[in-house]
């Protein structure tokens, strides 16, 4: 990537579109910190990334980052419940189960609670993910082709749900997708090429 | 804690965990199963200790004690007490058994108590002294081999002696826990009337002492350093040592192989963690996106982890202790004691084992969980594992072998038994690796052998692992099977069908003539009689021998002991010289011992006999067949030396079965006389050696099942890439039968390799042990080389159709999605 100067401010919804290997999903790396950069700075709600160990960015995550991924990334030992628990376990909240239970009927599964991820179909998955996602509120959420991996009927689903819960909860939205209808719902859009910022 | 414990029940809902599970209880079954067992055996040696002597001192000799030791033993105001041990043969009526006999003093035990019954199987009750002048007690065993009831005469020798009691319990009897001639007591002041102690008998002579712990230690000071040879001082610290060490040593034997069965399982847990790890690579990657801390997955995973093992070493505890039930009863019939029962110690022992394992095999895999970096959310490639470096197991392989060491109780020994198991699975990986490669070479015109062999070469290093491994559990179930009654069957088949199946010994010269006579008009034959004279070993070229200057267990013991010597002009006929010249002056010696003993043509022997010594030069070696049955001597001396010395003769002779009533009249005429029935002999032994072999493949289950283990989670180890690699050839058009074909072929490529090294491990050891230890030839068995390949090829089969239906049923287009 160069010469990238990009800002977000709160509450935004902002989509990064390009073509296959124009650095989309280094970009979106950058951003939740999961990729350091050779030079350059991120800044988090004022945080330099990249001033901060690796375990502290895991914990600035785990506070106010959301994801949502193509492939899910869903654990396939758990339950659909407690792949919502999880994030709320790892910073050992007390009403995991509540709040995970709540966030699964606000995304519709509220039947499904039990269910094991390969038990459910592309769409429910990403679901799950959605309320993953959300139920820690985070300040900002990065969502990596969301629907790269539906079919377009459940794919609509999954996106009205995902802005939905967007407005709702006053989420940053960092969106990357090659789908330009997609983008087009997002209030701003970045388009890559060759990891370079075209407009 | 607690959130290591919510994942545990979650990867374990899974089934992530089962295979880990299986193998650590397991290891620990099967390392606690023989710790429980040798805790009980060594509570009863410890609990009998006080009265295991029957005195507080004991003096034990090969020949009758010196008066003046005796009475120095008296003067220093100890109670004394004497006994004299022999094997003879007892007789009732038409019956005859070989006996133990033990002939003690009025006064005897001076510690601990006699027990008698009345009746076979009647309360025993506490017996204030040994048995009275004229009287006998028996062995239960012993009456009903000679129908002796309580109130019958036998007869021993020359006496006629009546049946006192039945004993059920002594003193010292941890000697009789691996006894083989059943125990006969009596007064020894009835010994000399017998006429069984004289030339040519083999008796151990007793002094028993009971005093304060000071006069003991007095005694015990002032005596030792007048031992000669063949003497011995026994007290409570020192126990009876052939004892000890014998179930010692019987102990580390079963350690050692409980053991591979940790070794095996080891193997396994790697594997298995290996998979769990390849499946949390994704699972950890997303935890670190959500906000876990490296120190945070190490802590619940290694934690999770813990609480496993934890669990597992406790069942495995459980199951060791049944199992342990198990041993004992295998063994009932050997170990002729009540066992208390056992401590918690080898639970512990059992926990440490469980916790090697974990750490050495499973930790260094969950290590790398925790640098798994989060980018992996996005791009899949990136913290795939590092290869199962040996490097990584490092740890866990240097504590196994230092396991080892520490059950094989010396350096040497651990040292063996970890270079043999490095061996063998290095040469077993090496030749599969080897082996599969140049099959994989193979081109074929069949689509599944094809696609088949390719896959041989592409899991290669996978494959070679599981071959190895199968093939060292298969090779210990085929040495324990065929290998075992092969030998056997050899041993029997050596002996040709007329050789000899009666020893006489202890024929005194006076005896000769009339016993010849006998046989003669017994129709028993004219078997030559063989002088013998028992003789010590006190100078090689003028050195002193010393039994500690040799190392070898059974060379000390040859040594220890003395020689039965024999003289003759010419040497027999069924022995041939190998090397030097057969001289009227020179000894002659078996070429076996002479290697074992370090003696070479031209050596100088010096043997003291009843006090006389005299030497003279090895001026030959004789090679002897032991397995003819017939009558051998280790060192043949010159006529002119030993003929003057006391002699009695040997003989060897066969008799049919239809003969065994004159049998019983040379006995009746000549008491003295001790006829050892061989084939009876060999049965016990055999009888001995099956017992033992029952308890050692209760333990070689374990390895077994940790062996089907270790080819299971190398199985589940592939499970995903076959799985993608059938979806693939199923996406491309390869049919059910075809995909399903492919894997068979790979299967049982490895299964028959597997049986095949197995097979040739098993026939390699069994041609060592046959040459090196028993001394025989054992020709290549046609069952074994059947049996081995298709058990190779049967358990594989069982896998391939396992694997193919799991990875048959699975939809192509789930199975690529999945792997996306």
């Amino acid at each position: 990537m160069r010469d990238i100067d990009l800002a977000v401010t709160s509450g935004e919804a902002l989509a990064v579109v390009g073509a296959s290997g124009s650095g989309k999903s280094t970009l979106l790396a950058l951003l939740a910190g999961l990729d350091t950069p050779t030079s350059g700075s991120v800044r988090l709600d004022g945080v330099d990334l990249f001033a901060l160990d690796e375990d502290q960015r895991a914990a600035l995550r785990g506070r106010m980052l959301g994801f949502v991924f193509q492939s899910f990334q869903l654990l396939p030992a758990l339950t659909a419940l407690e792949n919502v628990m999880l994030p709320l376990e790892l910073t050992n909240v007390d009403d995991a189960d509540a709040r995970a239970r709540e966030m699964l009927v606000r995304v519709g599964l509220g039947e499904r609670l039990t269910h094991y991820p390969k038990h459910l179909s592309g769409g429910e998955q990403q679901r799950v993910a959605l309320a993953r996602a959300f139920v820690v509120r985070p300040k900002l959420l990065l969502a990596d082709e969301p629907t790269g991996s539906l079919d377009a009927q459940s794919g609509s689903g999954v996106i009205d749900l995902l802005f939905g819960l967007n407005r709702e909860y006053g989420t940053t939205l960092v969106l990357v997708t090659h789908d330009e209808a997609l983008a087009a719902r997002c209030a701003r859009v970045v388009r890559l090429v060759a990891g370079r910022i075209a407009q | 804690m607690r959130a290591a414990w919510r994942m545990l029940r979650r990867d374990w809902r899974a089934g992530e965990l089962g295979v880990l599970a299986a193998a650590l209880v397991i290891a620990v079954a099967s390392v606690t199963s023989v710790g429980f067992f040798a805790d009980r055996v060594g509570q009863a040696l410890e609990r009998d200790a006080h009265q295991l002597l029957g005195a507080d001192l004991v003096l034990a000799a090969d020949h009758p004690w010196q008066e003046a030791i005796a009475k120095q033993l008296r003067d220093s105001g100890v109670q004394t007490a004497e006994g004299v041990n022999f094997i003879s043969m007892a007789l009732r009526g038409a019956e005859t058994q070989l006996a133990g006999v033990k002939a003690v003093s009025d006064n005897y035990p001076l510690r601990g108590r006699l027990r008698i019954a009345a009746v076979p199987g009647a309360a025993d009750t506490p017996a204030e002294r040994g048995p009275a002048p004229g009287t006998v007690w028996l062995e239960e065993r012993l009456v009903s081999a000679l129908q002796a009831p309580v109130g019958s005469t036998i007869r021993l020798g020359k006496s006629q002696l009546r049946v006192a009691a039945i004993i059920t319990l002594e003193p010292e009897r941890n000697a009789n826990f691996f006894n083989i001639a059943p125990r006969l007591m009596m007064n020894v002041a009835d010994v000399p009337a017998t006429g069984l102690v004289q030339t040519g008998s083999r008796i151990s002579y007793y002094l028993y002492a009971a005093g304060t712990p000071e006069q003991i230690a007095a005694a015990q000071t002032k005596l030792k350093p007048q031992l000669d040879r063949g003497e011995r001082i026994d007290t409570l610290e020192t126990g009876r040592p052939e004892v000890r060490n014998s179930v010692e040593r019987a102990r580390r034997f079963l350690a050692l192989t409980a053991l591979l069965a940790a070794v095996l399982a080891g193997v396994a847990i790697a594997l298995g963690t290996r998979r769990f790890v390849e499946r949390h690579l994704d699972g950890c990657a997303v935890m670190r996106c959500l906000g876990a801390t490296q120190a945070r997955l190490l802590m619940l995973h290694a934690g999770e982890f813990a609480l496993l093992g934890l669990m597992a070493c406790a069942l495995g505890a459980a199951i060791g202790y049944a199992a342990q039930l198990g041993i004992g009863s295998a063994l009932a019939e050997l170990i002729r004691a009540d066992l208390p029962p056992p401590t918690a110690w080898p639970a512990l022992q059992g926990l440490l084992v469980g916790l090697v394992l974990l750490l050495g095999f499973a930790l260094p895999p969950l290590l790398q969980l925790r640098n798994v970096p989060a980018l992996r959310v996005i791009r899949r490639e990136s913290g795939n594992l590092k290869g199962g470096a040996v490097a990584a197991y490092a740890l866990g392989l240097a504590l196994l072998a230092l396991l080892l060491v520490w059950q094989a109780g010396d350096i040497k020994l651990g040292g063996y038994v970890v270079g043999g198991f490095a061996g063998a699975v290095l040469v077993f990986f090496a030749v599969a690796w080897a082996a599969l490669t140049a099959l994989s070479r193979v081109r074929s015109g069949s689509k599944a052998l094809r696609y088949g062999f390719a896959n041989l070469r592409r899991h290669a290093r996978g494959n070679a692992v599981q071959v190895a491994s199968l093939a060292l559990g298969l090779t210990a179930v085929l040495l324990l099977t065929f290998t075992r009654n092969d030998l056997v069957d050899a041993w029997r088949r050596a002996a040709p069908p007329d050789a000899p199946n009666r020893f006489i010994l202890g024929v005194q010269p006076d005896q000769l003539q009339p016993v010849q006579e006998f046989l003669r008009s017994h129709a028993l034959g004219t078997p030559e009689f063989y002088p013998m004279v028992r003789g010590r070993l006190v100078a090689v070229n003028k050195q002193k021998v010393n039994e500690a200057d040799y190392t070898e267990e059974r060379a000390r013991r040859l040594v220890e002991r003395e020689f039965n010597l024999s003289f003759m002009d010419a040497p027999p006929a069924h022995n041939t010289i190998s090397a030097g010249r057969w001289t009227p002056d020179g000894l002659s010696v078996e070429e076996g011992i002479a290697e074992r003993l370090g003696w070479k043509l031209g050596d100088e022997l010096v043997f003291n006999v009843g006090g006389e010594t005299f030497g003279a030069p090895i001026t030959s070696l004789r090679r002897v067949r032991w397995d003819s049955m017939k009558v051998n001597f280790f060192v043949i001396a010159p006529p002119a030396v030993l003929a003057k010395l006391p002699t009695s003769y040997i003989s060897a002779f066969r008799v049919a079965p239809s003969g065994e009533a004159e049998l019983r009249a040379l006995a009746a005429q000549f008491p003295n006389l001790t006829l050892v029935d061989i084939a009876a002999m060999l049965r016990q032994i055999q009888a001995v050696t099956d017992q033992l072999v029952a308890a050692v493949q209760f333990i070689f289950l374990f390895a077994l099942g940790a062996g089907l283990l270790v080819l299971y989670s190398a199985l589940l180890a592939t499970e995903d890439e076959r799985r993608r690699e059938a979806a693939v050839m199923r996406v491309y058009g390869a049919s059910r039968a075809q995909v399903a074909g492919s894997q068979r072929v790979e299967f049982l490529s490895m299964g028959l390799l597997a049986g095949v090294l197995a097979t040739l491990g098993a026939a390699i050891i069994g041609q060592i042990l046959a040459r090196r230890v028993f001394e025989l030839t054992l020709p290549p068995s046609t069952m074994l080389l059947i049996a081995g390949p298709l058990a190779g090829l049967a358990l594989l089969s069982l896998n391939a159709w396992l694997s193919s239906r799991k990875v048959l049923r699975a939809s192509p287009a789930l199975t690529l999605r999945e792997s996306v």
